[in-house]
């Protein structure tokens, strides 16, 4: 399996590398802030934020009400008292109280303003299931922002990329929806955090494992799965190209359709309902771009277009090795 | 005979809290709720007659003392199916547990003051509000367990499902409360008629819009609606000068409603106030709000590990102030109960453990399609299409092995 971590450095959970990249954005900017449920003495839920009131402050690390249209509205304020708030949202389904603020007032300021003002926020949310969690606990929520225009959203899967990708949004001057994949939380990597820049842009594609028959673009929690598909599928002689998306909007198409114009064949891998998931729009997108390189349609391999169910049966709906091979044979069968 | 409301130096010193600038306020961790709480007994079991309670005794003066042991047997009861939850996820049973430790005395209390009309809108937490309405505990443990997201029928026993996004059930119960207006089941003196709704919710809720807007509209609209907040001091990690700068009863004052402070671990306070509170929503007063003041003696959740944020000498402080502790003495200074009674309770809470226990590990995983059941009442095309591919792709795994 290819990883492009370097082989010297500190070996971090993803968890701890989105802590350490905050902790160098801090340090780097003091108009950096820290706001959200819990994640000051108690570090957040998840401890991502562990340490950093302890170092920076109750005033730059804030244990704010439990209200997240309070939160996010908030942090509008802030950052156009020129702070540079990242906003922790502490599970992927109390995002919600916060949307009309991300809708209607983070997406569209710098467009109202004529250019005179910017929201340079980022606002993390948790995503994605697999954990056993009770209801609202388990979202795959993207597409409401993907489909907002004026925010940029990104997706980290492993603790490279969430040490510099955090970085990376913290300084971005447009505002930043950042999903962290909470399954892959304690997943670890060895990342060079001496490095005085990150390896690749922000909403860069990679690559994350070459080959040559199909192509499967997925991002956050099931870049994971589709490297261990890719794997299972090489043994029986299948050469899956696995392209990690990190950045969904922008979309990288440069580094997805070179792909797929290679492999001649797509499938997307998302944990998110299908219907009006990303992949209906990667699906338009390279269909338009790259029809006359395709062998098959471009497939898609997803959540169920059901509410997310009780944790008994999210095995079942979230999609898993067998299931993302299984859309690669149907690929490979036209 | 009530604590002092100020926290000395050393204390807060202890509880690592700094007086930061921006920390403006004394913790208020230790206090009992200061003298404007309701209370009807105190930390050793006795009575209590004041100008704050005086208001609601006549609803403590028609308890008696069987109604006392039957309030303590309903505590006593959920206390040890809360703690059957707990053990059940340590043992893999459940994926997690919102447990109600100390706050019996709050759920008991006004769960016995409601009427079979009227309607409960509870948060997670409220398995001893379930107890009283006769949900079998059983339906409690689906969610947790996995199986469901919710799962029984709220009209049968007019207790609305969990609702774990934090105030949504606010705004639910008021609406619900307008339908009552509207259907004339309010203000008609008669009492198998009239029809107050309930609605549950913690310290940390009152920070969010939803409770804030459920005030709104049930005060403009004046509707039949009990505000239940169990200040239990905590939300997750964040104490109480987190959201508030004010007792949270004296924000009803502001929305134009009543609101009192009543000792949440003292049941008689908490049924006599409910008792009230519920009288004049009926009677159509209009909206009540009750902050019982109690304590989360456990963890937020099984998933939670208090130690990070919050020290045990708080939690000696309200073992003292135990709900199930001080109606026992309470009831031992009177004149017929006896040793015989709670040991037989004990026996009783055994039984129960027991059961649940079973019922958990029996209860089967739902069927995989549940998943795709009644999504829409009516069929959707689209809907039946992915499922009838999850079901023929889920067959193709059914052959393999043989
Ligand atoms: C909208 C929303 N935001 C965040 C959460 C996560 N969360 C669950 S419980 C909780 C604290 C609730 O505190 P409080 O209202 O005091 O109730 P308690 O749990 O103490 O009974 C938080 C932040 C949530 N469930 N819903
Ligand atoms: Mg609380």
């Amino acid at each position: 399996m290819t990883t492009t971590a370097s082989s010297t450095g500190t070996r971090l959970t993803l968890a701890k590398g989105i802590t350490a990249g905050l902790r160098r954005a801090m340090e780097n900017d003091p108009k950096v802030l820290v706001m959200g449920e819990d994640v000051g003495r108690l570090g957040g839920v998840f401890r991502v934020t562990e340490g950093l009131q302890k170092d920076f402050g109750e005033d730059r690390v804030i244990d704010t009400p439990l209200a997240e249209s309070g939160i996010v509205g908030t942090a509008i304020g802030l950052a156009l008292r020129g702070y540079r708030p990242v906003v922790e949202i502490q599970f992927d389904g109390f995002v919600y109280p916060a949307f009309d603020h991300i809708t209607s007032q983070v997406a569209k300021m710098y467009a109202r303003s004529l250019g005179h003002v910017t929201l340079p926020m980022v606002i993390r949310i948790p995503c994605g299931g697999g954990i056993g969690a009770v209801e609202h606990h388990s979202e795959s929520n993207e597409s409401y922002f993907l489909h907002s225009a004026g925010l940029r959203v990104v997706a980290c899967s492993n603790a490279e990329d969430s040490y510099w990708m955090i970085q990376q949004a913290v300084a971005t001057d447009d505002p930043v929806i950042f999903f962290e994949p909470k399954r892959r939380y304690h997943d670890k990597m060895v990342v060079d955090t001496s490095a005085s820049a990150a390896p690749r842009g922000l909403y860069e594609a990679v690559v994350a494992r070459p080959g040559e028959h199909v192509t499967v673009a997925c991002y956050g929690p099931m870049v994971k799965t589709c490297l261990q598909a890719a794997e299972a599928a090489g043994q029986e002689g299948t050469s899956i190209e696995v392209v990690d998306l990190r950045g969904l909007n922008p979309l990288d198409t440069e580094t997805l359709f070179a792909s797929v114009r290679k492999t001649g064949r797509l499938v997307v891998v998302h944990e998110a309902s299908q219907f009006l998931g990303f992949g209906a729009e990667i699906s338009a997108q390279v269909t338009q771009e790259c029809f006359y390189h395709l062998e098959a349609p471009v497939l898609r391999v997803t959540g169920y277009s059901t509410p997310y169910p009780a944790s008994k049966l999210e095995e079942l709906f979230l999609p898993d090795l067998d299931r993302v091979l299984d859309g690669v044979d149907r690929a490979l069968a036209y | 005979m009530t604590d002092s409301d100020v926290v000395p130096e050393q204390a807060a010193a202890a509880f690592g809290v700094t007086h930061h600038e921006n920390v403006i306020g004394t913790p208020k961790i230790l206090s009992d709720g200061g003298p404007e709480t309701i209370r009807f007994i105190d930390q050793d079991g006795h009575r209590i007659r004041n100008e704050v309670n005086l208001p609601y005794d006549k609803y403590v003066d028609a308890l008696t003392e069987e109604d006392g042991r039957r309030l303590y047997r309903d505590m006593a009861l959920i206390r040890r199916f809360d703690a059957e939850g707990t053990a059940l996820q340590r043992q893999g049973e459940l994926g997690l547990w919102p447990g109600l430790l100390g706050q019996e005395a709050a759920q008991v209390g006004i769960g016995r003051a409601m009427r079979p009309q009227d309607y409960a809108f509870p948060s997670y937490r409220e398995h001893g509000v379930a107890w009283c309405r006769d949900v079998d505990p059983v339906n409690l443990l689906g969610m947790f367990r996995g199986v469901n997201n919710g799962g029984w029928d709220p009209n049968e026993k007019n207790f609305h499902l969990y609702t774990i996004v934090i105030g949504n059930q606010a705004l639910h119960a008021v609406g619900y409360a307008m339908g009552v207006q509207r259907d004339g089941a309010v203000g008609t003196g008669d009492p198998d008629r009239d029809t107050a709704v309930v609605t549950f919710f913690g310290d940390g809720a009152t920070s969010q819009g939803d409770i804030n807007e459920s005030f709104v509209f049930a005060a403009v609209n004046q509707s039949p609606i009990v505000f239940f907040c169990q200040n239990n001091q905590w939300a997750i990690s964040e104490p109480n000068e987190r959201q508030t700068r004010i007792p949270l009863y004296q924000r009803a004052r502001g929305f134009g409603f009543p609101g009192v402070r009543v000792d949440g671990n003292d049941v008689l306070a908490t049924y006599a106030v409910s008792m009230h509170a519920l009288d004049e929503a009926r009677s159509g007063q209009g909206p009540f709000l009750i902050e019982a003041y109690t304590y989360r003696m456990g963890a937020h959740t099984t998933s939670d590990d208090p130690t990070k944020y919050r020290d045990s000498a708080e939690l000696d402080i309200w073992r003292e102030r135990d709900p199930l502790l001080r109606l026992k003495s309470f009831l031992l200074s009177l004149h017929e109960t006896e040793q015989a009674f709670f040991d037989e309770v004990d026996r009783e809470a055994d039984e129960l453990a027991a059961r649940i226990r079973t019922a958990c590990q029996e209860m089967p995983d739902p069927p995989h399609s549940q998943m795709f059941d009644r999504v829409y009442v009516e069929p959707h095309a689209g809907l039946e299409k992915e499922r009838d591919e999850f079901v023929a792709y889920q067959a193709g795994f059914e052959g393999e092995g043989n």
